[in-house]
């Protein structure tokens, strides 16, 4: 009745957090700015999807998935062969320990006519299956607590996942120990199974099943006759012997008892038996009824992913369809730190002190996004610049082992969250917009581009000049502690030729210059002289700077003209109020807890 | 000749034909490369932003590569460049080295400065030895004119980079000629391609691509060739886009070196990838003469 209840109310609890799962795989949407699709369509879709993927030659692709990527794992083996290991061991442990023993009534006996717990290869596979996800769990642990592996973040997801694992196999162990002493399990068993009630018999069966199955009795001890074991012999030959193999099979448990044996009595009389029952059952109830909100779901939602990701194609699949998997994949997610393994912004997180530029981390924020939950603006500032400060090399998607479309996940979030920042995102104006710029089908300037226009206008007008006058006041002549570095004093030796004003292949694309670039480059050199770096700042050359050194090449002065550039652009984005700290200083402020 | 091979984050993801055809290329010509998956991005698109996290990201690979004991070989000349521009501060600047260290540390790196590091270019024109490639080539083009694009952060600022003469070069050209083409002298030769505000103000970027075609095509180029992805991206992806845009302008289209030299080797062409480009480069195979 109790094991019952607890069933039912656990499954119940699974399959209505599946549902939920479901209705926000087809209901949310990771970003504002994809299509709208109505649940219903995006339901139709996938339907239609799936039979257009089952009934084709794609079948064969799936197929293979379902081997290479789900049964055999070959993505995390291409990565790392401990983890490949690791996760083989708690998985095929899992599973099988699954279908043989956790739905036995279902599958195993059904399947085997002459199935029983304790009968061999079952009795003895079990506890296999078991060593196996103990032994996946303990390499777990090492490595995540002893080998430390690079930027695999252990958080309460992750804890509860190895726990509920170690705390289901553990107690089923023990369980299995306690059985094989108890006296009570062995009455029980003698009352259904064996043929005799005469108390002799029992007496004899009772003494052979000390000496050989590892049974602990208070009314029989040995040395016992031969006649005695010889009869015990007989009678467990008759009863017992089929359903049940020598305790010893079970070696796991075996082992349990072994260590138990001591405390027999006792144990016996709190009732081990029971307790450690209710444990296990209670520990296997909960993890069922608690997979759908714990990093356990992807045990549904990665084999999903992957199989998706051998069919899908993000130019041929339908749109609604790509919406549904972007949203279930922030569920296929196991936040297993590959693909901040392999970042390559990596180095960046570190000294920006942003966690969130690591693909995995970013991936736990847009799960809170989607979901509707409120970031505070700190938290949407360090989340946007995680999004940007990415060099679009796709690692992340190549090696995630759910094979999530990571890369199509930024870009379709990074607009979002750049569109929706007035005062801009000063990382636009880098590199890191290359990728963003070859996308773009037509062309986009500073005046075109909102985004862009805003991050643009943020940064210059910082530098504006106030009422009071110039923002920053810079020591004229060489520098030492001044605005810029000591490495960019070299400006003080301009003597005004304008070489580098002449080379520049910006100044030349343009009849009026200075009406589009602000200052010219001997201009910036000049006022840099003059102590005007608020002036220097806010020149739009800096921001239409190729950064082809030619001025640097052409200055008869070694005026390191273009890495002066470069300088004045980290100063200008990082505003007049945080300089001058040019070189001191990381960005302290971006640090995340 | 061993070299841990430096792929930057472009050529992965959007010029794998480099990858692939230099790849070939080196093995043929007895140059051994090593993947080092522990390589993260040089560091470039970090330099307008944050002068150290573009530092730390190159040292972190300077020391790997230092810790491996090998020399770099990059493909892209940002890499390149970042590269060498990071070698060079941390080499002027000892505060600066010490600081970066300390942060090393947590990846259990150090950088001493003990790795060298090429461009693609420089081990095929001085390792290699345009001798060795003539007799690796089978087949010369002939009658064909390149406009060499030597691309900016090879060249400049030369003091740090030391690849060629800034104002002179001969490298590439040298490298084009023994392949039989013509390298031609154009008046944008040595400017930027215009890919560093592809994405930032793509007009301007466009306009500066476009003065390069118009120089290569008046100069009477039949292609442009690069040995850079930034560049390669932009004379190929961008111009296609131009193209489009602006219509009926003429196309010059863009061959990567190793892919040029490739043809020559009777590299097979799935390898050398052409048909990856966007901008179609096949006929090129038509001005082709066996030896």
């Amino acid at each position: 009745m109790f094991f019952n209840v607890l069933l039912y109310g656990s499954l119940l609890v699974f399959f209505v957090g599946l549902a939920y799962k479901l209705i926000t795989w087809f209901s949310l949407q990771i970003a504002a700015s994809q299509k709208d699709f109505k649940t219903g369509q995006r339901v139709v879709q996938c339907i239609k999807g799936i039979l257009g993927a089952v009934f084709s030659t794609r079948i064969l692709s799936l197929l293979k998935a379902f081997v290479a990527d789900i049964l055999v794992q070959r993505r995390i083996l291409k990565e790392d062969s401990l983890r490949w290991a690791m996760h083989m061991l708690i998985f095929w442990g899992f599973m099988l320990l699954l279908l043989m023993h956790g739905l036995e009534k279902w599958i195993s006996e059904p399947l085997f006519s002459g199935y029983a717990s304790t009968a061999n290869p079952f009795f003895f596979l079990r506890d296999i299956f078991a060593l196996m996800v103990l032994a996946g769990v303990g390499l777990a642990l090492y490595r995540r607590f002893v080998l430390k592996v690079p930027r695999l973040r252990t958080k309460a997801a992750d804890h509860y996942a190895i726990w509920i694992l170690a705390v289901i196999m553990f107690s089923g162990i023990l369980l299995e120990g306690a059985k094989i002493l108890s006296h009570r399990e062995f009455m029980r068993m003698v009352q259904d199974y064996a043929d005799t009630d005469d108390p002799d018999e029992v007496k004899a069966l009772e003494s052979y099943w000390v000496e050989a199955m590892g049974l602990s009795s208070q009314r029989v001890h040995p040395p016992f006759s031969p006649e005695t074991l010889k009869k015990g012999m007989e009678i467990h030959e008759m009863s017992c012997q089929s359903c049940h193999a020598s305790s010893a099979w079970a070696f796991t448990g075996y082992a349990a008892s072994a260590i138990m044996r001591p405390l027999a009595k006792k144990l016996e009389q709190a009732g081990t038996v029971d307790i450690l029952w209710t444990i296990h059952i209670l520990a296997c109830f909960l993890g069922l009824a608690y997979l759908p909100f714990s990093k356990m779901f992807h045990i549904i939602a990665s084999p999903i992913s992957l199989l998706v990701n051998s069919v899908m194609d993000q130019e041929k699949s339908h749109p609604a369809n790509l919406v549904t998997r972007q949203v279930m994949e922030l569920d296929a997610c196991t936040r297993c730190g590959t693909c901040s393994l392999r970042c390559s912004a990596a180095p960046a997180s570190q000294s920006r002190g942003n966690t969130l530029i690591l693909p995995s981390e970013k991936l736990q924020f847009l799960r809170k996004i989607t979901a509707g939950k409120k970031l505070s603006e700190m938290e949407l500032k360090v989340l946007r610049e995680g999004v940007y400060l990415c060099t679009s090399c796709e690692r992340c998607t190549v090696v995630c082992p759910s094979g999530i479309n990571l890369k199509a996940l930024w870009s379709n979030v990074r607009e979002d969250l750049i569109e929706r920042e007035p005062q801009g995102e000063a990382l636009m104006l880098s590199t890191f917009s290359f990728a963003r710029g070859l996308d773009r089908s037509g062309p986009g300037d500073v005046q075109e581009d909102k985004p862009l226009k805003d991050a643009w206008r943020t940064v210059i007008e910082k530098w504006q000049p106030t009422e009071q006058g110039s923002v920053v006041t810079l020591p004229a002549g060489p520098v030492s502690e001044g605005i810029l570095s000591r490495d960019s004093g070299t400006f003080a030796s301009c003597f005004g030729c304008q070489n580098c004003t002449t080379v520049c292949p910006v100044v030349g694309m343009y009849e009026d210059p200075e009406s589009k670039l602000g200052l010219l480059p001997h201009q910036i050199m000049a006022s840099l002289s003059m102590g005007l770096g608020d002036l220097a700042c806010s020149a739009g050359m800096l921001w239409s700077c190729v950064t082809c050194y030619q001025c640097q090449e052409h200055c008869p002065q070694m005026v390191e003209v273009a890495d002066i550039l470069f300088e004045l652009k980290n100063i200008a984005i990082r505003g007049p109020e945080r300089s001058p700290s040019s070189f001191s200083g990381m960005n302290q402020s971006d640090r995340l807890t | 000749m061993k070299f841990a091979i430096f792929l930057g984050c472009n050529i992965p993801a959007r010029v794998k034909q480099y990858e692939s055809s230099s790849r070939e290329l080196l093995s043929r010509l007895g140059i051994e490369l090593v993947d080092c998956r522990e390589f993260t991005c040089c560091g470039y698109p970090l330099r307008n932003v944050d002068y150290k996290a573009f530092l730390l990201s190159a040292a972190g690979n300077l020391a790997f590569a230092e810790r491996k004991g090998l020399d770099i070989l990059a493909l892209c000349k940002c890499c390149f460049g970042s590269l060498k521009e990071a070698q060079h501060r941390l080499r002027e600047n000892e505060k600066l080295r010490h600081e970066i260290n300390e942060l090393l540390k947590e990846s259990g790196l150090t950088y001493e400065g003990g790795s060298q590091v090429k461009h693609l270019l420089s081990v095929l024109h001085q390792d290699v030895g345009l001798n060795a490639l003539k007799s690796a080539c089978t087949e010369r083009f002939k009658n064909l004119k390149i406009a060499t694009h030597y691309g900016c952060h090879a060249l400049r600022p030369s003091r740090v980079t030391t690849f060629d003469n800034p104002v002179a070069p001969i490298i590439f050209d040298e490298l084009v000629a023994a392949t039989g083409a013509a390298s031609l002298k154009w008046h944008e030769k040595l400017n930027c391609c215009g890919a560093p505000l592809m994405g930032i103000n793509d007009r301007l970027s466009m306009d500066l691509t476009q003065k390069k075609l118009d120089s290569g095509l008046q100069a009477g180029a039949d292609y442009l060739c690069t040995a850079c992805p930034w560049c390669q991206l932009q004379f190929d992806q961008v111009q296609k886009r131009m193209i489009s845009l602006n219509g009926g302008k003429k196309p010059l289209p863009s061959i990567l070196y190793p892919q040029l030299l490739g043809l020559c080797m009777g590299l097979d062409l799935e390898t050398l990838g052409l048909n990856q480009n966007q901008l179609e480069i096949n006929n090129i195979g038509s001005f082709l003469t066996e030896e």
